[in-house]
């Protein structure tokens, strides 16, 4: 185990998950999350994150039909994508995610689809942004762990 | 003005003999573009009027008398006297020049009279200055009828040459009347020149013509000047003032010192500093700053400069002013300026050097938090560790050794529990929070768990005075920090007699800020002991970190030393003040006076969930509201006796006395409402070693280690030794090692595991919150929406259920109604009415009605008040806001699951 390797890579892990969390992409609640992972769940995070991701990618796609047909807009059905979006993102503590379904769900209320459709493409853009992110991390941690290193505690505050 | 002619003219002395205090040219008509003296050009300049003031007969005597005012005239003098000698050789050359034409004339003419033979009467020469023109005219007449008649008579001769010479002596005759003619005009001119001469005669006209023109060009120079410019005697009175403003007349100036005509501040100053320059006789320059009534605060520039006498005798001074009060303010204004920038920049960098400080400090405090938190949690490991071991059989020296083990592991605890909250309070991360709470009821199970480790032979009283409200808002869990801490310190310096708290109401004190004047009531608490007390001397350090009374107590009594400190910390963060009285061998008093808002009483409907950690809401205990004085004495000889021996179900002392408070007629005396409702679910994380005792355990207990805050339950308890740490361990189980869960979980297994339900409909919320009980130690079932709650609630029946509000097909709050529709009548006919497919097929028990009322916490998004109203408002109980933590859940199941 190369300790100068893994100290440089469990820097650059923590910069990076800092950055995250500095950049808004991350709350406290992928804080929780990451306290819940432990060795008999290591790969916990990348589990929920990845289910997250297919979640996003379905709803995205069903509001994004349903939004589609400009004159029957079944705003219940896009609520409803929205709401489970929304309860997700918090979950996971995707803040940028969360703060654009807040909007969306607005937009939602008082059916405005024009405002639906601007939100749903940044909401793509916002997880699509995470999930390219929290690959780069994900790959930061099996690195270190390959050069027989540990994963930093980081305590974001 | 002459003071300043005299400068210039002294100055220029020096390097030639000869020269002008003017400007060259100034002086003389020769046409330059200096030539300010000419007259033309100052007409048109408007000089208004003349300031100077002075003194006419005394100006000419000091003219005469100084060096400076002799040179002067001299100079003029010596000026004039040049010009004229040059005009002089001017006319004395043209002169010459035109006697010799005469001369050249008359010779001319003498020769022609020769050559004709002519006999002439003329004289040779004649000087023409020495006749007087009369004389020259008769003689000329005279010559020239004589010429005349010759000629005719030359004429009248008939000769034959006679045409010749009549021919000749015509043209001679001409040029001889040219030639005079010509000698007449010179004569005249020179007449005129000198009658001109004689009309200037008199220098003073022509000095005085100078002499206007150098004040002329001095006003022109001077009239808009800021200066004062004046002559002083010796005894420094003035002779002679120029001032542009002058608000002073003539009389009241010449012949005054400075010292007589002004007053105020500097007049002194510049008066000595004339005598200075008088005396010194050197002239200098001084900025004074006048303060006078005639014109204000006014700063002058001032020269002043020695003025001799041909003797070269002092006679007095020449002063000359120029206002520059504007010019000093600005100058001042910039070094001020210059100053300010100099004390900002100094202060800058001090600021940056102490938030560089701060922040270090800061950092060091997170990283001894940091810190602290993970010694804290393997640490409460290892004691939670050694509590199941001393459960077990071990012979004397063996549970010796642990005893010891134990209680070393419970002071690092407590130490480091300590340092938490300090650091908290110190770093400004400690929030207070208001809840409502009942302060009898405080004070009462503060002491009744101080009672329930006390081992020596004390009386615990509490006196509540009746004034103080029932209910009151403050941060309860710092306030039993406070309390606590302040009763298990009065324990440990106490040997026998009593410690007791008493609460009354004061009137507001006087460190009491502005916000706080809206409080409406300042209650004062002492917690007062009979102990040894505290010598006059500790009492300064004896809030300090780490400090004990001595070195000696320190020793005896063992403690942090932290205690008290944050006690004070707590009660200043809370806007209120700490004191201690204390006199040796007879016991201290600690003080605590604190402001709170009074809560009203009668809103109880929707605040239970708020102080439900101090009231078991579903059997009120009426005593606790209204009741004043509790006491509480030790149970000696019944337990402790053998407290080291206690082993299997009874290992923990306090909880078997608290267990028993109807059984022991000394016990809790003043509680006999106690009684075992609600109370079979206590101590359900502590596992098997603790099933059998739970069964008897009080409310009050259930509330001591079911309130939420680890910390604080462990703190309540820190004076019992052993016995604590499993309180420490049911707070610290759940963040400790993965080997203790593990056990923890089989160990629930065998006997009642609680059975949860959570009902969400998002997979990742359930994925998350799955891992959060599993990390608590609970497993738990999953329904999607409200109809597979309601299923799921009629087949099996639930500890807990975890509700999401919104869920498709049923929600959350729809859901709850109809189950607790089902709790009220006993069948499900309200839910079959909304349209849920009840299978009711082989559950017979779904009939039947169950007996308790089950614990729905909603799951919320949404934590807006109309929000949580509307889940209360559907017969949930609580709520949790959305995103689930584990410290939320944590606490949800601490407070359901007892």
């Amino acid at each position: 185990m190369n300790t100068v390797v893994v100290a440089q890579l469990q820097r650059q892990f923590q910069e990076y998950l800092v950055s995250l969390y500095q950049q808004g992409f991350l709350d406290n609640q992928f804080t929780e999350l990451r306290k819940l992972q432990d060795e008999g769940t290591p790969d916990f995070v990348a589990e929920v994150v990845s289910l997250f991701f297919d979640d996003c990618s379905k709803l995205i796609n069903s509001m994004s039909r349903s939004l589609g047909r400009p004159e029957s807009v079944d705003f219940k059905q896009v609520d409803s994508g929205v709401h489970q979006l929304k309860g997700s993102s918090s979950s996971v503590g995707a803040r940028r995610v969360k703060n654009v379904c807040i909007s969306f769900k607005e937009c939602c209320d008082v059916q405005n689809r024009e405002g639906c459709l601007r939100c749903l493409q940044q909401v793509d853009y916002e997880y699509k942004m995470l999930k390219t992110k929290l690959e780069d991390l994900f790959n930061l941690e099996q690195q270190i762990l390959q050069a027989g290193g540990t994963i930093p505690q980081i305590n974001i505050n | 003005m002459v003071c300043e002619m005299e400068t210039d003219q002294i100055e220029e002395m020096d390097v030639e003999g000869l020269s002008s205090m003017w400007p060259e040219d100034v002086g003389t008509q020769a046409d330059n573009q200096f030539n300010v003296g000419d007259s033309d050009t100052l007409k048109e300049v408007d000089i208004a009027e003349k300031h100077t003031m002075a003194d006419l007969t005394r100006l000419p005597e000091l003219m005469n008398t100084t060096d400076q005012g002799s040179s002067q005239l001299t100079n003029l003098v010596r000026q004039w006297e040049y010009m004229q000698d040059h005009a002089v050789r001017l006319l004395r050359e043209e002169l010459k020049i035109l006697t010799r034409q005469r001369e050249e004339a008359e010779a001319k003419e003498l020769k022609i009279i020769e050559e004709h033979n002519f006999e002439s009467q003329e004289p040779e020469n004649v000087p023409v200055l020495d006749e007087t023109s009369h004389l020259f005219r008769r003689f000329r007449q005279k010559k020239r009828d004589e010429l005349v008649d010759r000629e005719r008579v030359v004429i009248d001769e008939e000769f034959d040459t006679v045409a010749y010479w009549k021919q000749k002596a015509l043209s001679l005759e001409k040029m001889l009347e040219a030639s005079t003619e010509r000698e007449r005009r010179l004569i005249e001119k020179l007449n005129e020149s000198l009658k001109t001469m004689e009309s200037h005669s008199a220098p003073v006209e022509e000095l005085t013509q100078n002499l206007k023109r150098a004040e002329g060009f001095l006003h022109f120079i001077l009239q808009n000047a800021p200066i004062v410019m004046g002559h002083q005697d010796k005894d420094l009175r003035y002779l002679f003032i120029y001032n542009k403003f002058p608000s002073l007349r003539e009389q009241d100036i010449l012949g005054k010192t400075d010292v007589e005509i002004f007053h105020g501040g500097g007049v002194k100053e510049s008066e000595d500093f004339k005598r200075e320059v008088l005396e010194k006789g050197k002239a200098s320059k001084r900025e004074i700053t006048f303060e006078t009534e005639l014109f204000g605060s006014k700063t002058f520039l001032i020269y002043v400069e020695p003025v001799y006498n041909k003797a070269k005798e002092k006679i007095g001074i020449n002063y000359m002013g120029m206002e520059v009060t504007d010019q000093v303010r600005k100058r001042e204004k910039m070094a001020k300026l210059r100053e300010d920038n100099a004390v900002r920049k100094a202060m800058e960098s001090e600021l940056t050097k102490t938030i560089h400080i701060t922040e270090e400090t800061m950092r060091a405090k997170q990283m001894l938090a940091t810190m602290s938190h993970e010694i804290r949690s393997p640490l409460s490991g290892v004691v939670g560790m050694a509590e199941i071991l001393s459960t077990t059989k071990l012979d004397k020296e063996q549970r010796q050794l642990l005893n010891v083990m134990i209680s070393s592991g419970d002071l690092v605890l407590q130490l480091i529990n300590d340092i938490l909250d300090l650091s908290k309070v110190e770093s400004g991360v400690m929030k207070l929070e208001a809840t409502k709470f009942r302060p009898r009821e405080v004070v009462k199970h503060v002491l009744q768990t101080a009672a329930a480790s006390l081992k020596k032979d004390l009386t615990l009283e509490g006196n509540i005075a009746d004034e103080v409200p029932i209910l009151v808002v403050g941060d309860v869990l710092r306030i039993r920090q406070i309390l606590t801490n302040l009763i298990s310190n009065a324990i440990k310096f106490t040997h026998r007699g009593k410690v007791g708290i008493k609460l009354q109401v004061i009137s507001q004190p006087s460190f009491a800020n502005e916000e706080q004047k809206e409080t409406s009531v300042w209650i004062c608490c002492d917690v007062y002991d009979t102990g040894i007390g505290i010598p006059e001397n500790a009492l300064p350090c004896l809030f300090k970190k780490y400090m004990q009374a001595s070195a000696d107590h320190a020793r005896k009594y063992g403690g942090t030393g932290l205690g008290l400190a944050i006690c004070k910390q707590l009660v200043e963060l809370m806007g209120g003040q700490l004191t201690v009285t204390s006199q040796v061998n007879a016991g201290s008093t600690f003080t605590f006076i604190l402001p709170y808002k009074v809560a009203t009483s009668d809103d109880h409907s929707d605040d239970q969930d708020e102080f439900s950690d101090m009231v078991d809401h579903h059997q009120p205990e009426p005593d606790d509201t209204t009741e004043g004085y509790f006491q509480f004495k030790p149970l000696l000889g019944s337990i402790y006796s053998n407290g080291g021996s206690v082993t299997g179900n009874n290992f923990l002392p306090h909880k078997a006395m608290l267990t028993t408070p109807l059984k022991l007629t000394n016990g809790f005396v003043s509680d006999p409402s106690s009684n075992t409702g609600q109370s079979e679910t206590v101590q359900v994380e502590n596992g098997g070693y603790m099933d059998e005792s739970r069964q008897n355990c009080c409310p009050e207990s259930a509330h001591q280690y079911g309130n939420g805050n680890g910390r604080c339950s462990s703190k309540e308890s820190e004076s019992c030794s052993s016995s604590q740490a499993s309180s420490e361990m049911e707070s610290e189980l759940t963040v400790s090692s993965p080997r203790e869960e593990e056990k923890t979980e089989t160990e629930v297994k065998e006997t009642s595991q609680p059975k949860i339900l959570l009902v969400e409909d998002n997979k990742i919320n359930i994925m998350v919150a799955k891992s959060m009980m599993k990390q608590l130690g609970y497993t738990m079932d999953i329904a999607n929406n409200g109809v597979e709650a309601i299923n799921a609630v009629k087949d099996s029946s639930y500890d807990l259920v975890l509700m999401d509000v919104c869920m498709p097909v049923m929600d959350g709050l729809k859901a709850t109604r109809l189950i607790r529709s089902y709790e009220e009548s006993g069948n499900w006919e309200a839910a079959i009415e909304a349209g849920v497919d009840i299978k009711t097929s082989e559950n017979d028990q779904a009939c039947v009605p169950p007996t308790n009322r089950l614990p729905i916490v909603a799951m919320t998004a949404n934590t807006l008040a109309e929000s949580s109203e509307e889940c209360y408002a559907n017969g949930m109980d609580s709520f949790i806001s959305k995103p689930v933590t584990l410290q939320k859940l944590k606490q949800c199941l601490q407070q359901y699951l007892q």
